[in-house]
């Protein structure tokens, strides 16, 4: 397993770069992740991604319709947040494995 | 050895040129898919493709329970041709697979073209099919950017490592 550090900390991550253990996240994490896409992270940001790290950790399935749904943001928003990726670059700056989800 | 390169897709052109369950969501989850991971996206609706952009038919598309070889009953039993042909079995067979489907978040029709649109893919009507079928730009979906023949659409499918999907 390979590992990555950010912000300082070492994180295991897959061959995607996707964080293996959810619990070893932080904000500070998800921020230098981000930066690696060209993202700046702003409190939107990190409300999907708490989003995301809930659903995830009572196991429902992931998809962009769903956070669409939350009140957080609607689909041309998370759009926006996170261009060219809505589910696959939040769910990875969110510590979360990829979802395995087609919308 | 020579190494091979991975060049990453970069646009995806479809047409969808039938008006099933199967054929319209294929479409749909493939154009969405697509938008999700970046990519640039077009779908051309044609012929009977063009229900699934039609206000009035795109919540009432239906699969086919006759000539449809894979249809099974639940559970894979058999379904014997004879059976589809009986009034409203097209119906409810339509309706199970459409509530399947929504138990996976798959929305309906018209909220998939949005979701699409949101992404930035753009969503075509053809210019031919509309005539055959008598129908004007306002019997369309909002969503639907234009009306086009197969030339202007092919116009803007060009590009290095652009596809067209014909489904």
């Amino acid at each position: 397993m390979a590992t990555k550090t950010y912000a300082g900390q070492t994180v295991e991550v897959n061959d995607e770069g996707y964080m293996v253990d959810p619990s070893q996240w932080n904000k500070e994490i998800a921020a230098e992740m981000a930066k690696e896409e060209g993202i700046e992270l702003t409190d939107k940001h990190v409300e999907v991604l708490e989003f995301l790290r809930a659903a995830n950790e009572k196991g429902e399935t992931l998809t962009i319709r769903r956070v669409g749904k939350s009140g957080i943001t609607d689909i041309k928003g998370l759009y926006q947040l996170f261009p060219g990726g809505p589910l696959k670059f939040s769910s990875k700056f969110a510590g979360i494995p990829k979802p395995a989800s087609c919308v | 050895m020579s190494e091979t390169k991975e060049s990453p897709l970069k646009k995806v052109c479809m047409i969808c040129a039938k008006g099933t369950i199967e054929d319209v969501y294929a479409t749909l989850v493939m154009a969405n898919g697509a938008v999700m991971e970046g990519i640039e996206t077009k779908v051309f609706f044609t012929f009977f493709g063009l229900d699934a952009i039609t206000k009035k038919q795109m919540g009432k598309i239906k699969t086919a329970t006759v000539g449809n070889p894979a249809m099974r009953a639940p559970g894979g039993l058999p379904f014997p041709t004879i059976l589809g042909m009986i009034p409203g079995v097209e119906a409810g067979v339509s309706a199970m697979m459409k509530s399947s489907m929504y138990k996976l978040d798959i929305p309906p029709v018209d909220e998939f073209l949005e979701m699409i649109t949101a992404g930035g893919g753009e969503i075509y009507a053809c210019k031919l099919a509309m005539d055959m079928f008598k129908l004007e730009k306002e019997d369309l979906h909002e969503e639907v950017k234009d009306v086009l023949t197969i030339g202007d659409f092919y116009g803007k499918c060009g590009g290095d490592n652009t596809q067209i999907i014909f489904t």
